[in-house]
């Protein structure tokens, strides 16, 4: 990104991003603060989320938001089925496995991805993504706007789910003390599966929206793995309003970065914060 | 005293129980009879939480088996078992401290028919526990001991138990508090709930309940109504310090 003039652009271009690396960021500090499972295809889920938007959007001319309602119950089956016989069977055995598993449908989406789709880039170019507005005499992509606007809906959404809900209760007690949760007939095995459900649908969300933002290749899940990782490390793994705020300060971060050394080296910044965040306040600014 | 109905509700016939390869629990049969107040004695590691434990189905037993209102339960999971009707108060409290005490009442009330009886009762509770009414907006973790306890107790009855299982509500607690909740434990009884009751103190939990099983390495060492258990030479020898004259 190269912006001229001065550095209230990129700072706002950056918290706008942040609601997009925070949309992304949120299915895998839920995971994380659940079932204390790092999931390494969390990325790839994302863009999976990006294809299924791209095949809607390509095949039967569905606006790539609107196809959420059809991708959302997908991936949310789908997600309650991994962790159902996949992770939640690994996981009885020892708890180093499901991250070697997280890594195989890593690689076997990315695979997937390359074969059906090439590994030529794409991206979900609708009538208003490319549009732009204005903030005073700023203008910005309209496509950054709906980053920021879904980040926060979707992080208060969760807050409220996680809070108001009994389900959302139940996931919250499970991530505190498994135990305890089972002594209060909770059964823990269904309610992981629905953590790893509602972590997909994020996915799926976050998938839509990073796809009108960026182009996206079969690979690109990687790179936004590592982005999640640094939000949720800024922010603090766990909780939601501290993972929004991470994503944030995440995107701010590079934004600036990018204006003050130019935009090869934006994501050095962002790198540098979270090594700074994690030597001196390992659990995040906001974490417990 | 109340007349105790003979029906029997819970019955444990001759279990064995395991972590992993240790052997904690050895051909122990307990009665639990409906409407009773019951209390489970015994040092420490002599294998009281294994037993709730198991009864809660987060354990399973090796050999024997469990038997509630006439079902087998000792294959079933533990939220099947706290859906029959049987509710742990668990060792150490283990309220979600992060949580409000309204919060931690209403997770209580998580499982299938309780959740409809979920106002109803939360009232109870604050009957049975008015601080928890003053202070249901706190963080668990304010809270005192005590009502700590209380919580506890008062998240398990959101269940809508039949059966109160309680693990050492009394560890680290003042006398007189001690005394507030066994009088809310009675109260909780009157109203037709069934208490089995863990505890290490024998003098004071011999003055509560109505009978009591006394576990020694993971065995039942003797049984019977606290009167007969009182008069026990075997008791009064190992708990009380009377030296009793054998003649
Ligand atoms: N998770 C466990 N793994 C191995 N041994 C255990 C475990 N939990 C309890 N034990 C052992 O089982 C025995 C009974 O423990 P427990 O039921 O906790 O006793 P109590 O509640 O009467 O203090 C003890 O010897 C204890 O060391
Ligand atoms: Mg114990």
């Amino acid at each position: 990104m190269i912006y001229g003039g001065d550095i209230i652009t990129p700072i706002l271009m950056g918290i706008m991003l942040g609601g997009l690396y925070a949309l992304i960021a949120l299915g895998l500090s839920l995971v994380f603060g659940v079932m204390r499972l790092i999931n390494l295809a969390h990325g790839d889920f994302v863009v999976m989320g990006s294809y299924i938007g791209y095949a809607l959007m390509r095949n039967f001319g569905i606006d790539p938001i609107l196809g959420l309602i059809i991708s959302i119950p997908v991936m949310f089956v789908l997600g309650f089925f991994i962790q159902k016989y996949l992770m939640g069977r690994a996981f009885a055995i020892a708890s180093e496995i499901p991250l070697i598993i997280a890594f195989g449908i890593s690689l076997i989406i990315q695979n997937a991805h390359q074969i059906i789709w090439t590994p030529l880039s794409r991206a979900l170019n609708t009538p208003y993504s490319h549009m732009s507005f204005h903030i005073g005499e700023r203008q910005f992509p309209v496509s950054y706007l709906l980053d920021f606007v879904a980040g926060i809906l979707i992080m208060l959404f969760l807050r409220w789910f996680l809070k108001r809900t009994y389900l959302g209760m139940a996931i919250t007690a499970a991530s505190q003390d498994k135990r305890v949760a089972q002594l209060m007939g909770i059964n823990t095995g269904r309610v992981y599966g629905y953590a790893f459900a509602i972590a997909m649908v994020s996915a799926a969300i976050a998938g839509v929206f990073l796809g009108m933002t960026f182009p996206f290749t079969p690979t690109s899940g990687i790179s936004f793995l590592t982005i999640a990782f640094g939000t949720v490390v800024i922010g603090g793994l766990g909780s939601m309003l501290g993972t929004f705020i991470g994503g944030i300060i995440l995107g701010v971060v590079q934004t600036i970065g990018g204006y003050l050394f130019g935009p090869a080296s934006q994501m050095l910044l962002v790198y540098i914060i979270v090594l700074v965040i994690l030597a001196i306040r390992p659990q995040g600014l906001f974490g417990k | 005293m109340h007349k105790i109905d003979n029906e029997v509700m819970l019955k444990i016939e001759h279990i064995d129980v395991f972590h992993g390869t240790f052997q904690a629990l050895w051909d122990v049969s307990i009665e639990v009879r409906k409407g009773e107040m019951l209390a489970l004695i015994g040092a420490n590691t002599s294998g009281k939480t294994t037993l709730l434990d198991t009864i809660s189905g987060l354990l399973h037993p090796a050999r024997g088996r469990i038997e509630f209102q006439g079902v087998d339960i000792s294959r079933m999971d533990p939220y099947e078992i706290v859906s029959l009707g049987i509710t742990q108060v668990p060792e150490g409290r283990c309220i979600f401290p992060e949580m409000t005490v309204i919060d931690n009442l209403v997770i209580g009330s998580y499982c299938g028919a309780a959740r409809k009886r979920k106002d109803e009762n939360l009232k109870k509770v604050f009957e049975h526990f008015p601080k928890l009414k003053e202070r249901q907006k706190q963080v668990a973790k304010t809270l005192s001991g005590g009502e700590q306890q209380m919580l506890a107790i008062g998240r398990g009855l959101m269940s809508d138990p039949k059966l109160m299982l309680i693990d050492e509500m009394s560890l680290g607690l003042a006398p007189i508090v001690i005394d507030e909740i066994f009088k809310a434990l009675k109260s909780i009884k009157e109203k037709g709930i069934t208490i089995l009751f863990v505890e290490q103190n024998v003098k004071r939990t011999l003055q509560e309940a109505e009978r009591a099983y006394i576990l020694e390495n993971g065995r039942v060492a003797l049984s019977g109504t606290t009167e007969e258990l009182r008069e026990e030479d075997k008791v009064k020898k190992a708990y009380f310090g009377v030296e009793v004259c054998e003649t």
